[in-house]
């Protein structure tokens, strides 16, 4: 018998859960300003879940999917990418897209169910919000590809989660991106349940990371709780990526700690002893004691935060309540980038029967 | 001017779009290299390169989704499924994200591709090498279902469809691919996506098909005119978003209306047709819509292949039922 491949998946870990450093840290760590601007889009994602899970309680929006416990994730990723990058991303992906210069306003209004949300003021080239689980992967790959062709030093940079990884969109693009070598960084948020599938009935392969190898493509895995390791990992991809080298596929470790979305109620499908363990893990809390292990954190500090971000949500929400409503004629003014004649009859139906006083 | 068949039409218009537009793209299985399995891009990957002519793993669904992803990071991708038995792993593709995009983004981001795609029986090929599921495109928002009926008609039309800023599906019929060949001037010059064509004027019935049964349709129209009756032809060509004022018009002078294609019969486009017709044209018809379509059958292997597709005595026989009706 011959061997004829073998791998390896490598894990990257910087912060263990007590915030110590377990070896030395990345050049872009000496800057405390950048971890402290990353610690505060974290702290400033999970105020805004709270809210939005507040407002959805009360009314207020529609079903919201948190990204609690899984802040590191998303700010890691974009804290890691240019500004002419694009982001790919799936629905739980806000904490990233704050980064990248989405408006809670813009995801309060996704959320309550206004598709102006997805007209991002900011990164006016990444792609709305994906809901059909995986199906953004080629979207990704495709994206790529139009970079490589132009010569422009561009990646792009999808999010999907652990139960996207079973569906094959994801592993026809990653082939695809194998084979082109295109600019594409794909990035798992493994937080361990796809509603109520745990990850071990997901899939039986050992690591989400190694389906890369299939592919042909780099696969890496990172302590997804850790920013520090994420933000590293993750731009250690996007410079190859920009150099030539190819895609990367990262599996990103981490625990959803809340309910898959406001629909859901995970108590009746894991054990809040679980639950309860993994906290012990969360993200914000790691990168809060290493900064205050440095002396650049206290309680002071602490509390400042957490108002700053708390006013500027409640600042967000007051902003989304004063907004007009949309317009009827909205349905049809950007279906075609003409509406054709065929759709008129149905627009001045449509319109003939609007609530009375909304605007058209 | 030259004189080509329809898949040499196809070839010079995606040649031209490659040669004008750096941002077209082609992408699809053995369309580089090989130049297609029915040759319609041939010789385009040595014109213009690997990198624009694109030689893809086989993965349909993602053909469509990498097409998606290239449209709305500036490209104009086409995109080729090699046969529309296999075009069904890309509805979700063009459903759920293609014909969404410009909508759920408030336009700000736009994804004009084009699918392509071989369709239509009657060229004795293997199962799952002969549907016709123009019907299933068309019901979807912010997409155009394009199907042309002749080599002028496919190089103009495929031209406005690479051109169009949003998500054309366009049918090839194969069995027009090199049924006949007819004068081309490659002159750039694109169709309109929201028109049908009157292809035959006249006063007693109207028939309306489209792609490969306009053939037929035209020689249903022969033999009743042997007759004594005087039909018009429409060819749709746009299915969708359809131009109903032009059969609406021609209606209104035939009062009469028999709808012609090869897909089965429940829901099939033809239906829209039909209701269109009794939502406008009600006042105007003299006897009831009839459609000559294939079965509500699965598309018969080639043995059966004959008697499944609407034929010319079936046109016929259709025109003069409607006929009988004073």
């Amino acid at each position: 018998m011959t061997t004829v491949a073998a791998f390896e998946i490598d894990h990257t870990q910087f912060l263990d859960p007590q915030g110590e450093a377990v070896k030395a840290l990345p050049p872009f760590a000496a800057d405390t300003a950048a971890l402290v601007a990353m610690y505060r889009a974290m702290v400033l994602t999970r105020a805004f879940d709270a809210k939005a899970i507040a407002l959805q309680r009360t009314g207020k929006i529609g079903t919201f999917a948190s990204a609690l416990g899984q802040e590191a994730v998303g700010v890691g990723v974009a804290s890691a990418m240019e500004g002419d990058d694009v982001l790919v991303p799936s629905y739980r992906d806000h904490a990233a897209q704050f980064v990248r210069g989405v408006s809670m306003v813009e995801s309060l209004l996704y959320w309550g169910g206004d598709e102006r949300g997805s007209n991002f003021a900011g990164p006016r080239q990444d792609l709305a919000n994906c809901v059909p689980i995986g199906t953004q992967v080629p979207h990704a790959a495709g994206a790529a590809y139009a970079f490589k062709l132009r010569r422009e030093p561009r990646v792009a940079v999808c999010l999907l989660g652990d139960g996207g990884t079973s569906r094959g969109d994801f592993y026809e693009a990653m082939n695809m991106a194998g084979v082109w070598r295109l600019p594409l960084v794909i990035v798992i948020n493994n937080n361990q349940w796809a509603i109520s599938v745990p990850r071990h009935l997901q899939s039986a392969a050992q690591t989400l990371a190694q389906k890369a190898i299939a592919a042909g493509v780099e696969g890496r895995q990172v302590d997804g709780n850790d920013v520090i390791a994420v933000r590293q990992t993750v731009g250690q991809a996007l410079d190859k990526a920009r150099s030539g080298g190819g895609p990367t596929l990262i599996e990103a470790m981490t625990y959803r700690l809340g309910d898959h979305t406001t629909a859901d109620d995970a108590s009746r499908y894991r054990d809040a002893e679980s639950v309860r363990e993994q906290w012990t893990f969360e993200p914000n809390l790691r990168l809060r004691r290493y900064l205050a292990r440095i002396g650049a954190w206290d309680k002071e500090r602490e509390d400042a935060l957490q108002r700053d971000c708390a006013a500027e949500v409640n600042a967000a929400v007051d902003a989304y309540f004063a907004l007009p409503p949309p317009t009827c004629d909205a349905m049809f003014d950007h279906l075609y980038q003409t509406l054709p004649d065929a759709l008129e009859a149905q627009r001045e139906e449509a319109r003939k029967f609007a609530p009375k006083g909304e605007p058209q | 001017m030259a004189e080509i068949n329809l898949v040499e039409a196809v070839n010079l218009a995606l040649a031209r779009e490659l040669a004008r537009d750096p941002s077209v793209v082609l992408l699809g299985e053995d369309i580089g290299v090989n130049g297609g399995v029915f040759r319609a891009t041939v010789g385009l990957q040595a014109r213009f390169g690997p990198e624009r002519v694109i030689d893809t793993p086989l993965a349909e669904a993602s053909i469509a989704g990498v097409a998606v992803g290239m449209a709305v990071a500036g490209l104009r991708p086409v995109a080729e499924i090699q046969f529309t038995g296999f075009i069904y792993p890309t509805l979700d593709q063009i459903i759920n994200h293609a014909g969404r995009i410009r909508h759920r983004t408030r336009g700000r981001l736009a994804c004009p591709l084009v699918l392509r795609s071989p369709a239509g029986a009657g060229i004795h090929a293997p199962e799952h090498h002969s549907e016709s599921p123009e019907a299933l495109f068309a019901h979807v928002p912010g997409v155009r279902m394009v199907i042309p009926s002749s080599p002028a008609r496919a190089y103009g039309l495929l031209l406005a469809a690479i051109r169009d800023p949003d998500p054309v599906v366009f049918f090839e019929p194969t069995r027009l691919y090199r049924l006949y060949r007819q004068a081309v001037e490659d002159n750039g010059e694109a169709l309109p996506l929201d028109v049908c064509f009157v292809v035959r004027e006249g006063g007693d019935v109207t028939l309306v098909s489209w792609g490969a049964m306009l053939q037929d349709t035209l020689a249903a129209a022969d033999a009743l005119a042997r007759d004594g009756v005087s039909a018009e032809v429409i060819d749709v060509a746009t299915l969708k978003p359809l131009d109903l004022p032009t059969i609406l018009e021609s209606v209104a002078k035939t009062g009469r209306c028999v709808i012609v294609h090869e897909a089965a019969r429940t829901s099939g486009f033809g239906a829209e047709i039909a209701a269109g017709l009794a939502e406008q044209g009600l006042t105007s018809l003299l006897a009831p819509v009839q459609r000559v379509t294939g079965y509500d059958v699965v598309v018969p292997l080639p043995r059966l292949e004959p008697q499944y597709l609407p034929s010319v005595a079936r046109i016929v026989a259709a025109a003069r039922k409607a006929l009988e009706y004073a």
